[in-house]
């Protein structure tokens, strides 16, 4: 269960990037909304997603938006979620955001992330918005009914509260060392 | 017609995995009952040669063979026809495998 409920502080990280920088939260103190994404390079659910994350992030850049991807999965266990793998993911699939490696699993523990994807979601304040999946369908983008984060992103974006402001990650379990 | 259906629990679609194999071999009019192994230790993995889950067999072929095949927990990446990655095999993937069980390929 995540150590963070609707209504919580954004809890402040500094990690590197694939781009070969230093990423903390503070630097993103000028964005609307900051979307924190637990995911990885391995698992299928965080793939199936991938495209649209970038797409939400292409879409919502000009109100403001900023989507932060974290992996803290074991890369001794699975080699695929490595950080210069993490690097050539981020190259392949054209990620129009950060893509950060928690290679301590520190930010991921602080968080109480449990999967892969799993979205932290905060306002300008960075209070806590939104916390759980992308939408309702991982399969199929044709699919799905329920758009979770864009819903959010429109809700937090004019001032509003998500509804729901709840929903349960679905997608891999982080691989802890 | 001998088919297993290998899963680890942490991966969340296995039911609806096992449920959407049923529905093909219904559809195919394929008899017999599946067999269901739950693998829950990397040993396990080792020893079922379990590459994700899901993983179904029919007659002990894979109904998408991995080309690197790595034993370990963890949940399974299908390509589908139109190259988007699931964690689920689609209908057609499994039902190929049913009507050609040894020439069974991705797609």
């Amino acid at each position: 269960m995540a150590n963070l409920s609707t209504g919580d502080k954004a809890i402040p990280f500094e990690l590197p990037g694939v781009d070969d920088g230093r990423h903390a939260l503070e630097d993103y103190a000028d964005k609307e909304v900051v979307a924190v994404i637990f995911t990885c390079n391995h698992c299928p659910y965080a793939r199936a997603w991938e495209d649209r994350l970038v797409e939400i992030q292409a879409d919502f850049a000009a109100s403001g938006v900023q989507l932060v991807a974290i992996s803290a999965n074991d890369a001794k266990k699975y080699p695929d979620d490595s950080f210069p793998r993490m690097r050539e993911r981020s190259e392949e699939k054209g990620f129009n955001f950060p893509y950060l490696y928690d290679e301590s699993q520190e930010v991921a523990r602080a968080y109480g992330a449990e999967r892969t994807p799993e979205i932290f979601l905060f306002d300008k304040g960075r209070t806590l918005r939104y916390h759980g999946t992308v939408d309702d369908s991982y399969e199929d983008p044709a699919a799905v009914n329920v758009h979770y984060l864009r819903e959010a992103l429109e809700a937090v974006i004019a001032g509003k509260e998500p509804s729901p402001a709840e929903t349960t990650p679905v997608g891999c379990t982080i691989k802890w060392r | 017609m001998r088919v297993s259906f290998l899963y680890y629990e942490d991966c969340p679609s296995y039911e609806l995995a096992l449920e959407r194999l049923r529905e093909v071999m219904d559809e195919e009019g394929v008899l017999g009952e599946v067999e269901v192994i739950k693998v829950d230790t990397e040993e396990q993995a080792r020893e079922f040669r379990f590459v994700g889950s899901p993983t179904i067999r029919v007659e002990s072929q894979d109904i998408d063979p991995p080309g690197d095949p790595r034993y370990a927990l963890t949940c399974r990446a299908y390509r589908l026809a139109d190259d988007r990655i699931s964690p689920l095999p689609s209908k057609d993937m499994i039902r190929r495998a049913f009507r050609s069980p040894a020439k069974s390929r991705p797609g």
